[in-house]
């Protein structure tokens, strides 16, 4: 793709070029588009098309693994995360993630918020339960969670752990929220929950998310961008995207052809 | 196909196979009811002398046919506390270098290498132990500890390599490729999401394995740690090598004591008398009910905490 997309508004993230190797194999091939700021947007196509991979070098969880590698540009406000020298640590607090499986930390869902808070800064008491109300709010789970907040984060429903790692995310205020798959571990209720919050949530926080489910990508996002074999394929407005896709293979999928 | 429906009709393949296993179940409910009830009916002799006063007293004297169990619990609580202060940091570090940390070309090997020691009889250990390492805790290490923290009463006295401290040490690297390799394996099954949401918050890896990998293992940690607990309170040849095997109580832990292990395996043989033979029979008794004991308070305290988290 020569031509990269102009998403309208502010931009938050400029990818160029990016390729991706697990050692000797590589699976993104000069991946370039440009994530609006305060929207969200959505990453399809099928699995093993390189969406999580893609989204996994935006805050350097490769790192964690020898033999991965990712080249080319991620600017972030102006700074590329991958240089070396960019604080990986400092990264991931402005950068949250949610995963497909729910993952409630084995302590108890205040201490599940807080845990990001304790991590950066140190707090009192007082201030920290502020924080863990405003990010529980936040993340509509104030009113199920506020007389249990000393249970286990692991004890409560699939749904109530996914929002509540959304809740743990927000806690630390993230400019960026990363999200794979977040409801494909859950019921089509809690799925709607969560529709609702990335909703809500938008208007403050740029949040790119990968989804199988194509409706869910239509619901939600702004903009949209389909991957197939570790290649960028399509990227535009996510009405257009859905409703008169240019590329073949775009269609092809989004009309359930293939994948 | 007949014998196929004959099977069905009359399972009495499934009957005989669970009478085996009840049967196997049983004899071990059965065994311990009887070791317990030889130990009780043995020990009979000294308890009548002795009665409760056997468990507080500090006499050990067979020419006077005065005994008492004081010094050797003590020692067998001691020791196996000394192994465990150095032995479960020691294992959760090898056990996170494993799992997180080593390269993939050393992660194998070293795992391998851990195991083999927990392969190592313990007379060998008890003799590297009175060979090797006494000399050394004699002339390097103990001087070196009382200079600095000689002011403590558990650091004072002559440095004579074989003691208390020794022994406690010795337990210790027997009891690590127990615990270590466990809690490798309980490190393992923590889901590699769960520490990448960790990581994705900004953890370190020192957070990940003290925030979420050891509360996650918690259980498995501590039946790692109960493991090495159970085998240092009953081990008996390295801790008679190099425990000194006096009966003194003394707060350093340079100086010499005895463990009942010990003690039962240097004086069974050389026992004349009922009382003296009651009364090591009475001590075997005693260190199954220590054993028993302890780890009953810990399995306890392990599911009172559990219920406190759910």
């Amino acid at each position: 793709m020569n031509d990269i997309y102009k998403v309208p508004g502010e931009i938050k993230i400029s990818v160029r070029n990016l390729d991706f190797h697990y050692g000797d194999k590589q699976v993104l091939f000069g991946n370039s588009l440009d994530i609006a700021k305060n929207r969200v947007t959505a990453f399809i196509g099928p699995s093993g098309c390189g969406k999580s991979t893609h989204i996994r070098t935006y805050n350097r969880m490769f790192d964690l693994y020898k033999g991965q590698k990712a080249s080319g540009e991620i600017l972030m406000d102006g700074m590329n995360l991958l240089d070396p020298k960019v604080p990986t640590q400092e990264l991931r607090h402005s950068i949250g993630m949610i995963f497909q499986k729910p993952t409630p930390f084995p302590m108890s869902i205040f201490d599940n918020i807080a845990y990001g808070l304790k991590l950066h800064s140190k707090m009192s008491r007082g201030e920290l339960e502020g924080r863990v109300e405003t990010a529980l709010k936040k993340a509509a789970l104030w009113n199920e969670m506020k007389d249990k907040l000393n249970q286990s984060g692991t004890a409560l429903s699939g749904g109530q752990q996914q929002r509540l790692c959304i809740a743990r995310a927000l806690a630390v205020e993230p400019e960026v929220i990363l999200m794979d798959e977040p409801c494909s571990a859950l019921d089509p209720i809690s799925t709607s929950r969560i529709e609702d919050l990335i909703f809500d949530l938008k208007n403050r926080y740029t949040i790119i998310v990968i989804t199988h489910n194509m409706q869910q990508a239509a619901r939600v996002s702004d903009f949209t961008a389909f991957f197939y074999l570790g290649k960028l394929v399509e990227f535009g407005k996510t009405s257009s995207l859905f409703t008169s896709p240019v590329k073949k293979e775009t269609e092809d999928y989004v009309t359930g052809r293939f994948g | 196909m007949t014998s196929r429906t004959d099977a069905l009709q009359k399972p009495w393949g499934d009957r005989l196979f669970r009478s085996f296993t009840l049967f196997f179940g049983l004899a071990i409910v059965a065994l311990f009811v009887a070791m317990v009830a030889v130990l009780w009916v043995q020990s009979g002799p000294a308890f009548e002398k002795f009665g409760f006063s056997f468990l507080t007293s500090l006499d050990w004297n067979p020419v006077l046919e005065k005994f008492g169990a004081g010094i050797p619990v003590v020692g067998t609580l001691i020791s196996t506390l000394i192994a465990l202060v150095i032995a479960v940091p020691l294992s959760l570090g090898i056990a996170v270098f494993l799992v997180e940390l080593a390269p993939d070309w050393l992660r194998a090997p070293l795992g391998a290498a851990i195991e083999l020691l927990a392969a190592i009889p313990s007379i060998v250990y008890g003799m590297w132990g009175l060979f090797v390492l006494s000399p050394i805790m004699a002339d390097y290490v103990q001087p070196w500890i009382a200079s600095h923290f000689g002011f403590l009463p558990f650091f004072k006295g002559p440095t004579m390599g074989i003691g208390m401290l020794t022994a406690g040490i010795v337990l210790a690297l027997m009891i690590i490729p127990f615990i270590s390799s466990v809690t490798r394996d309980v490190f393992l099954l923590v889901p590699g999401t769960l520490k990448e949401a960790a990581y994705g918050l900004g953890s370190t890896t020192w957070e990940v394995v003290k925030d979420i990998m050891i509360p996650y293992g918690r259980k498995g940690v501590a039946g790692a740690v109960f493991l090495g607990l159970g085998r240092a309170l009953g081990e008996t040849m390295a801790v008679t090598f190099v425990i000194g095997n006096a009966y003194h109580l003394s707060w350093s832990l340079f100086a010499p004591g005895n463990s009942i292990a010990s003690t039962l395996a240097n004086e069974f043989t050389e026992a004349d008398g009922d009382i003296y033979t009651a009364s090591l029979i009475e001590l075997g008794l005693l260190l199954f009910v220590i054993t028993f004991v302890i780890l009953s308070i810990a399995q306890w305290w392990l599911r009172r905490s559990e219920g406190e988290r759910a």
